[in-house]
């Protein structure tokens, strides 16, 4: 059966009163990823907003059982973790890393592309908000051309973002997804999906965050919405490597044309300064990469044509 | 917290709801239902609760009809913006208004 919200279960293991702004996608994102793991997990998480989501000492928000790990290991702990079930013949539990983009992009890669290629069975979601937001947005590996961030504060980011699940898949594990916090269900059937899944499995979820970004926190759904209709995020799955675009980005293919990418631009306040120029190379760069994943959605055994 | 079966000392914190204390102290502005034009509400049985699956804290109740834990309301106003049936309108704390504090 189809998720929907009506069908969802209503169990929780994200508790209220938590840490993050009002608003925020990471946490919209993690209530509905343990969802679909149904709390059978064990999650390591490094420093990143995750870690204040999950709450000071000796009091978490979260019903799971966590790991803090620093910053750089998220993948090789998830390693530790999964040795450790197996020495103690636990089974049934599914061990998941999430990290930010601060701690997947950049300092955190080594370790999950070394996993990934010691074929780890474990989960790695990278929720992506573009920057280190958690310590006062400095710009990271995935912020993009034309952002101001902390340590690009007047001129904006002067390079563009690296595709980081096109870099886990290139590692040929079975399963590399994109999701996107405002789209839940098709985050949550993902989730779900790789759950299930044995080996290294990845899923890179666009997250939006308001303060971050400078815009209204009551805009993050339509901010996410926003990213897919204009081809910022290209929503999509890769199993086995059978590519298949989903929910409303299969939709968009199938029907109609990106919006242009300045709507989503001029919504935030992070690109206040983006030049003509500097729009004219996004736009490029979306343009590519549709084009790229269209050709692959024609050529895939899922393709209607 | 403590000690665990394993006999090492570890620090491991317990879950509690309020782990930020009462964040519907942070809100700028509430949200206000009309059960007139929810659509669960309406309809008397589930259905919709796009609120329910939007709300980044889940504060709100997948119930007939659909409860907003105030307590603990951040206020974001994403509900609002996502119901098709415009049936929550987010309205300004009282005392809080920027008007009211010069
Ligand atoms: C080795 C190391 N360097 C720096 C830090 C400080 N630090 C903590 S969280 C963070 C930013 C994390 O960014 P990201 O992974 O994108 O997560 P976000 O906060 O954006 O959710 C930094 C730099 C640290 N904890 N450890
Ligand atoms: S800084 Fe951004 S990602 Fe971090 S808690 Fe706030 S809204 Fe969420
Ligand atoms: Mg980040």
């Amino acid at each position: 059966m189809k998720a929907n919200a009506v069908n969802l279960t209503e169990k929780e293991y994200l508790l209220q009163g938590n840490r993050t702004c009002p608003g925020c996608a990471l946490s919209l994102a993690y209530r509905h990823i343990l969802k679909a793991l149904e709390g059978q997990v064990i999650v390591t998480v490094p420093p990143s907003c995750l870690t204040v989501l999950h709450g000071m000492y000796p009091i978490t928000s979260v019903t799971v059982p966590c790991v803090n790990t620093p910053f750089a290991s998220a993948a090789a702990s998830a390693t530790g973790l999964l040795a450790g079930l197996k020495a103690l013949g636990r089974e049934g539990l599914t061990v998941v890393a999430v990290a930010g983009d601060g701690g997947t992009h950049d300092i955190g890669l080594q370790a999950l592309s070394a996993a990934a290629e010691r074929q780890t069975d474990f989960l790695y979601i990278c929720y992506d908000n573009e920057g280190y937001m958690n310590t006062g947005n400095q710009r990271s590996g995935s912020t993009p051309l034309g952002a101001i961030s902390g340590t690009t504060p007047i001129l904006g980011k002067q390079q563009i973002p690296k595709d980081i699940a096109a870099i886990m898949e290139a590692h040929g594990i079975p399963y590399v997804a994109t999701a996107n916090a405002s789209y839940p269900l098709d985050l949550y059937e993902k989730v779900k999906k790789a759950g299930a899944i044995r080996g290294t499995r990845f899923i890179h979820v666009f997250s939006p965050c308001p303060p971050g970004w400078s815009f209204p926190f009551n805009n993050t759904i339509i901010i996410g919405k926003l990213a897919v209709e204009t081809g910022w995020v290209i929503l999509y799955e890769v199993e086995d490597g059978v590519f298949r675009l989903t929910s409303a980005s299969e939709s968009i293919a199938k029907k109609g044309d990106l919006k242009p990418l300045r709507e989503y631009l001029v919504e935030q306040g992070r690109f206040k300064s983006i030049t003509e120029q500097q729009i004219e190379a996004l736009q490029r760069w979306v343009n590519a990469r549709w084009k790229r994943c269209l050709d692959r959605a024609d050529k895939s055994p899922h393709s209607v044509h | 917290m403590g000690t665990r079966d394993c006999r090492h000392i570890c620090g491991e914190s317990s879950p509690a709801i309020g782990e930020a204390g009462k964040t519907g102290e942070w809100r700028e502005s509430f949200p206000v239902i009309d059960l007139k034009k929810c659509v669960v509400a309406k309809q008397n049985k589930p259905a919709c609760f796009l609120c329910w699956l939007y709300c980044p804290d889940a504060v709100i109740t997948k119930t007939i009809p659909i409860q907003i834990d105030m307590e603990y309301c951040k206020g974001c106003g994403i509900c609002a913006q996502i119901c098709p049936a415009h049936a929550i309108t987010m309205v300004h704390e009282q005392g809080l208004c920027l008007d009211d504090m010069d």
